[in-house]
């Protein structure tokens, strides 16, 4: 049967196409076809790769170093292209 | 209760700003534009003067016109636009974001014939291009009217079961700039009728049941990306607004005429009881043809007409009601449809009958398309030909051009 049926209706969801799920669980990763690594070994910490991302899906670990969330990464690229140290690589995801 | 009105000379025009004036909305955003532009000038005096609150943003264009209007209406504020012609033809997209966003937006169109080639003349073909951008579109017969309805619009729209934009249509130049008699209420009864503006309750994406209005407090996203999975579904409600929207029209209009005396529906006969042909158009055309009507019926002719006032909801089945027993029907349409069989208005209502198992026979007159004028003489041509297809039982040509040289 078709996913369409699983879903709410149209009498059950709200008004004018306001969500009512955080954006969180609209898992939006797959996308992609490059996926940045990172080479800790080379990583500094400046967070560049974290500040560029245009899309909030590099995080910062506790240990200060950045790591991508594949869940919602898009893999645009632009951290790999902004990282000073060339810490980050993309490959086929 | 007899409400005291007090009589004042206005053009259709004046008689919006006016009303506009009583409603005192929170933001009215507009760019000026032939015939619409005594409304917003009107209203800005209104500002100048410190007679209403209303943060009037004057923009660049009406895309930006609308667009203030859906950020200031999603925020929580009664918010006002008017405009005509390319002017709604530039809100395009605009007009089907602020009904899709369930925002009760209230504009005003001085209809007026889209270019090209330019003319700033009364037609209808620019409130027709936006019949399917889920607006609800009232057609006023006059002056009076416009006034009337540029204040029930606000009940209407925000309605919790519609919750959506509207439009008061008044033909250009006939209306905006005729001065006429305009019976208007006190301040404090418009204020009372209107009352504050009321949201309803959504759940938002924390599952919490939050007003339907932005606020930091309980946020939530007005929007966003909705694609296969939810589209439809959020069109469908969008649909059920629409098939609430006449019931409202109807008891608002109804509530309207306690306090006034003037009482507003879907459709507005006039002497069609024992009629046996019978028009049916909009707008101000229909105040002209009562004369004619009138005329008709001296010479024992069975003549009336029906005025559609909502055009959108389309009132299908109070016009069966009314025009089911009659034996020809003329549709006026003030608009072209460019390869089109017949004109907008003809094609919804001839539509409407045909699950009727009697039903009239019913012909098409396009007229007054560029402010071209439709006198009692033209109208009488038409009924004269209603006249003959009735004694002929015969529609020789369905769709006919009326006033228009060869």
């Amino acid at each position: 049967m078709s996913l369409e049926e699983k879903l709410p209706g149209w009498k059950e969801i709200p008004i004018g196409g306001i969500p009512f799920k955080p954006s969180t669980e609209y898992k939006t990763g797959d996308w992609k076809v490059f996926k940045p690594v990172i080479n800790y070994e080379k990583c500094t910490k400046c967070l560049f790769c974290h500040i560029y991302c245009p899309d909030g899906a590099i995080k910062i670990k506790e240990d200060g170093y950045p790591e991508p969330d594949y869940d919602f990464c898009k893999g645009c690229g632009i951290c790999a292209e902004e990282c000073p140290v060339k810490a980050i690589e993309m490959v086929k995801d | 209760m007899e409400i005291k009105q007090i009589l004042m000379g206005l053009n259709g025009d004046e008689a919006v700003a006016y009303a506009i004036k009583q409603v005192d909305p929170d933001v009215v955003a507009a760019y000026p534009i032939t015939p619409q532009t005594i409304i917003v000038e009107r209203f800005s005096e209104y500002v100048a003067d410190g007679e209403v609150h209303t943060e009037f943003i004057s923009v660049e264009s009406e895309h930006s016109a609308l667009s203030a209007c859906v950020g200031a209406a999603a925020a929580g504020a009664r918010a006002f636009t008017a405009t005509a012609a390319n002017g709604l033809a530039l809100m395009w997209e605009i007009l089907y974001i602020a009904a899709s966003c369930r925002l009760p937006i209230v504009m005003a169109i001085v209809n007026r014939a889209l270019s090209g080639p330019i003319n700033i003349h009364c037609d209808h073909s620019d409130a027709m291009g936006a019949r399917d951008s889920g607006w609800i579109q009232i057609f006023c017969e006059n002056s009076q009217e416009a006034y009337d309805s540029t204040i029930q619009a606000w009940r209407i729209a925000e309605h919790p079961d519609v919750q959506l934009p509207v439009m008061v249509c008044l033909d250009g130049f006939v209306l905006s700039h005729t001065l006429e008699n305009v019976m208007t209420l006190p301040d404090e009864v418009v204020k009372k009728f209107i009352g504050e503006r009321k949201f309803v309750t959504i759940k938002n994406h924390f599952g919490k049941e939050v007003p339907f209005i932005l606020d930091p407090e309980n946020p939530i996203t007005i929007g966003p990306l909705d694609l296969y999975d939810f589209y439809f579904e959020h069109k469908m409600q969008q649909i059920h607004a629409m098939e609430n929207a006449p019931r409202v029209i109807e008891e608002v209009g109804k509530e309207y005429g306690k306090i006034s005396g003037r009482t507003y529906g879907l459709v507005h006969p006039y002497k069609l009881e024992d009629a046996e042909i019978a028009i049916i158009g909009l707008g101000s055309t229909m105040g002209t043809a009562k004369i004619v009507v009138d005329r008709l019926r001296e010479k024992g002719v069975k003549a009336g007409l029906l005025r559609i006032r909502s055009f959108r909801p389309f009132p299908a089945q109070q016009i069966i009601e009314h025009l089911k027993d009659k034996k020809v029907i003329g549709v006026l349409d003030r608009a072209a449809s460019f390869g089109a069989y017949g004109g907008p208005l003809f094609n919804e209502v001839r539509n409407a009958f045909y699950d009727q198992d009697i039903k009239p026979l019913i012909s098409n007159y396009i007229y007054g398309l560029g402010g071209r004028d439709m006198p009692p003489q033209r109208l009488m041509i038409i009924f004269e030909d209603l006249q003959k297809i009735m004694e002929t039982k015969r529609i020789e040509k369905t769709v006919k051009y009326i006033g228009v040289r060869e």
